[in-house]
């Protein structure tokens, strides 16, 4: 075993078949890597020719059916392909097992047919969208039935993928409960794996009801019974029920892992202990369970009853409590430390920002009465924009530069990574906030053409893209050409699991399972506070 | 420069003041929160790699205020949003109620008096007004900006706005539910008039004064005007460019070819009878769609888009 072990893993086996079946967590991680890496560069062209659209009201480059199929291709791709599966399947597989001490996953090769059922799933999903689809991310019926749109196929598809997450989710509950090495209480497990379960907790709990979305829809289309179709006596207003149930917790399956990629980036370059360890670890559950009972804010305007509204507003606000407690714990992990400003550093203090600014937005959104003039304008792209992008794209490049070096044994050139930085940080200010002005002022959202009024606002988002979109090819540039030379195991002096061992690990991570004997993030040595 | 648009109903201050409230409580904690970032970066900044750093793992006192303060400010605000919005979704005593239809993409208008209008809904100012509304088709929601109000619209039940104008003028209303290609043209205006003025448009006097000096401009002329406001616009286009419909560029006069194989030049005859009975010759490769224009425009305003028309070569 030891022998496989003083070769790392990337060097462990060469050419196609021994990536494609591989049984290997670290390798897997990287495969989704690449494959979501492969749906984000598709979606984000998408976006910039949505934005493009936008620098004139009426046609500028496309016509107004192409335009409405760029933006059903950003949205789904994005969301289902991208960010859902992303940043929790990727990272997910590659750190959690180091991060705990263990030789891989419980179940590798279910981890394996998970990546399979990924690819099959996004394959389907693909076809489904070729149709084309116009139908906007949300396939809200009746007008996705009507259109022509294949809502069974794109159902199946999100179904494929979400089998995917429910088993990567199982995947990780049972490896975290059996294969924590000694010592590893769940009191010392690092927040990025406290994140990661409340993750496959959502992931097993509210998948199942896509599935249960595909049956109505099939037995609405194939057996004649009236679910959603008016015409049959069904509700449309029961498909956006059934949407949101699932689509809302997976706003949290986004944004979860993220989270916990902060909390893990904080400490470090901070060298102190995480303020409030275990606030944040509850935090993070409680966001989990709260998430199930929030989805009709979504339907505020759709004909809920009144009761119904005020119900949720409610359970929404009660989701904001724990979400600030996070930030302020994270911020205050930098009082009196010892703060280093890397590029993963920069961006974990930009996502604290910016999904600040997301989360406040959200209490505008919450409150029903402004719900009501607020609601499918563009301040509701804007905030999501703010919580999606600002919060999970954010978290998860801060997760590219820093496991940078564990992931591919390589240092990459921090400098040109913070100019990339830079970029990509006011560009992405410059695209999104002026829609939250656009958005108050009354713009609706998926508008191909708009009053001579907002062309304004519509050029300077647009131009913002252009900022945004050279901060990403600098970034890619950055990544794609690392320095010379071998990374060191641990180049940030952290006191993490993970980078105790070489850069990159060896297949087996650890030669032999280590005992934990000390609290996680235990940075910090002056005595004369207490601790 | 301005981020609210023109308040001009009862419910508009109230959500005014709840934007303004959490606008306040958000650029505060932006301030705050973005400030101690940029200071601890600074004063707390890695002078060398043995910088000592105490080992503070929480705080009680601080953890109860950050928990306490936003619970707090969440129940305000959401205090503030539920008093508007009951509000809001209380109809008056004396309002009066208008039937409104949402249909890809029209929306259209009939008032007890037995009138009907096409993308122009017309109230009297400082008259509470319950909107009745359904769709033809698939999912549309009304959106007026100047009043906050917003509602979806669907198949298969009655859903419902009130509102109260409280200034003459015209006001922007919107299709906010995605519809499909001409969803961003699903447009229409709400007329506020004064009592007065109400009173003579109900009465029909006020369109009778309309057409003696529509009489003074040239049909093609008033053509172009009917173009917009009874929403020809939304389907066809005037550039050439092909839309839900035909466009109306080089449309006088060109072989049309129907659904049952026959075929027709588009004379002034097809383009009455298209108008007014749409289904009856379809053209072949578009959607039996078109809602009939039977009562919405008279004779003379049939000709005057049809000399509009001729117009666009």
């Amino acid at each position: 075993m030891s022998e496989v072990n003083e070769k790392n893993y990337l060097e462990n086996g060469e050419g196609f078949a021994s990536w494609f079946f591989t049984v290997d967590h670290k390798r897997i991680g990287v495969m989704y890597l690449w494959a979501i890496a492969v749906f984000f560069i598709i979606a984000a062209i998408a976006s910039f020719l949505v934005r493009f659209e936008h620098l004139t009201p009426g046609q500028t480059i496309v016509s107004a059916d192409t335009y409405n199929v760029l933006f059903t291709l950003h949205g789904s791709m994005m969301v289902f392909l991208f960010i859902v599966p992303g940043v929790a399947a990727s990272f997910g597989n590659f750190l959690i097992p180091l991060m705990i001490g263990a030789k891989d996953v419980i179940f590798p090769k279910l981890n394996l047919y998970s990546f399979w059922i990924y690819l099959a799933g996004a394959a389907i999903f693909m076809i489904a969208l070729a149709g084309p689809a116009d139908t906007g991310w949300t396939f809200y019926t009746p007008y996705s039935i009507e259109t022509g749109a294949n809502v069974i196929l794109i159902t199946l598809g999100i179904f494929v993928l979400g089998f995917s997450s429910i088993l990567t989710g199982i995947n990780f509950i049972v490896t975290m409960h059996k294969l924590r090495a000694p010592g590893m209480t769940w009191d010392r497990l690092p927040l990025f794996c406290w994140a990661a379960y409340a993750t496959s907790l959502l992931q097993v709990l509210a998948t199942p009801v896509v599935g249960i979305t595909l049956l109505l829809l099939i037995g609405e289309r194939y057996f004649g019974l009236g679910f959603f179709d008016p015409a049959r006596g069904g509700d449309p207003v029961m498909f956006q029920h059934f949407f949101w149930f699932y689509s809302h917790p997976a706003v949290y399956i986004m944004i979860l892992p993220a989270m916990g990629i902060i909390s893990e980036i904080m400490p470090v370059f901070s060298r102190k202990p995480i303020f409030g360890y275990k606030a944040i670890a509850y935090a993070s559950l409680a966001i989990a369970l709260i998430s199930f009972l929030v989805w009709g804010h979504h339907m505020f305007v759709s004909g809920q009853s009144k009761l119904v509204n005020i119900i949720f507003s409610v359970i929404t606000y009660a989701v904001a409590v724990p979400t600030a407690i996070k930030v302020f714990n994270w911020l205050w992990t930098m009082h009196k430390g010892s703060i280093e400003l890397s590029t993963a550093m920069l961006y974990s203090l930009a996502f604290i920002f910016l999904f600040t600014i997301g989360g406040l937005t959200g209490l505008f959104l919450g409150a029903l009465a402004a719900d009501v003039h607020l609601h499918d304008t563009y301040f509701v792209v804007a905030h999501m924009h703010y919580v999606m992008i600002g919060g999970t794209v954010f978290g998860f490049f801060a997760a590219l530069h820093f496991w940078y070096p564990k992931m591919w044994g390589r240092m990459f050139d921090e400098f040109k990574a913070k100019i990339a930085f830079v970029l990509i940080f006011i560009g992405f200010n410059v695209v999104f906030f002026p829609q939250f002005i656009m958005g108050t002022l009354g713009m609706p959202r998926r508008y191909f053409n708009y009053a001579p009024e907002f062309q304004s606002l519509h050029q300077i988002s647009t131009y913002g893209t252009w900022i945004i979109g050279a901060g990403f090819i600098l970034m890619l540039w950055v990544l794609m050409r690392p320095l010379p030379g071998k990374a060191p195991g641990n180049p940030y002096r952290s006191v993490s699991l993970e980078w105790s061992m070489d850069s990159p690990p060896g297949t087996f991570n650890f030669d032999e399972i280590p005992t934990i004997t000390e609290p996680v993030y235990n940075y910090g040595t002056k005595v004369e506070e207490e601790s | 420069m301005n981020w609210l648009p023109q308040s001009a109903s009862t419910f508009a201050p109230g959500v005014d003041l709840i934007l303004w409230l959490v606008t306040i409580i958000s650029v505060l904690s932006c301030v705050l929160i973005g400030f101690l970032l940029v200071y601890f970066c600074v004063k707390y900044k890695r002078k060398s790699d043995n910088d000592q750093t105490p080992a503070i793992t929480h705080d009680s006192f601080l953890e109860t205020l950050w928990t306490v303060i936003p619970t707090i400010l969440c129940i305000v605000i959401f205090l503030y949003g539920y008093i508007y919005y009951d509000e809001y979704t209380t109809t008056p005593k004396n309002a009066v109620e208008i039937n409104v239809t949402a249909k890809q993409w029209i929306w259209s208008f009939d008032y007890s008096n037995g009138k009907k209008t096409l993308n122009e809904l017309y109230v009297p100012v400082n008259q509470p007004i319950r909107l009745v509304m359904q769709s033809d088709d698939v999912l549309h929601s009304f959106f007026v900006p100047a009043f906050r109000v917003k509602q979806d619209v669907m198949g298969n039940r009655y859903t419902y706005i009130n509102f109260t104008a409280t200034k003459e003028g015209v006001y922007d209303l919107y299709c906010t539910e995605y519809c499909g290609t001409a969803h961003s043209d699903m447009l229409g205006k709400v007329h506020v008039l004064s009592k007065a003025k109400f009173a003579s448009w109900e009465d029909g006097s006020a369109d009778k004064a309309l057409k003696a000096s529509a009489a003074n401009i040239p049909p093609a002329e008033l053509g172009k005007q009917l173009y917009s406001s009874k929403g020809c616009v939304a389907c066809h286009s005037i550039d050439g460019a092909d839309g839900v419909g035909p466009t109306w560029k080089g449309l006088f006069g060109k072989k049309r070819l129907f659904v049952d194989g026959s075929s027709a030049a588009a004379d002034e005859n097809y383009i009455k009878e298209s108008i007014l009975y749409p289904g009856e010759k379809m053209v072949e490769g578009y959607a039996p769609v078109m809602p009939s224009y039977k009562g919405l425009l008279d004779d003379s305003e049939i000709t005057a888009i049809i000399e509009y028309i001729k117009t666009l070569k």
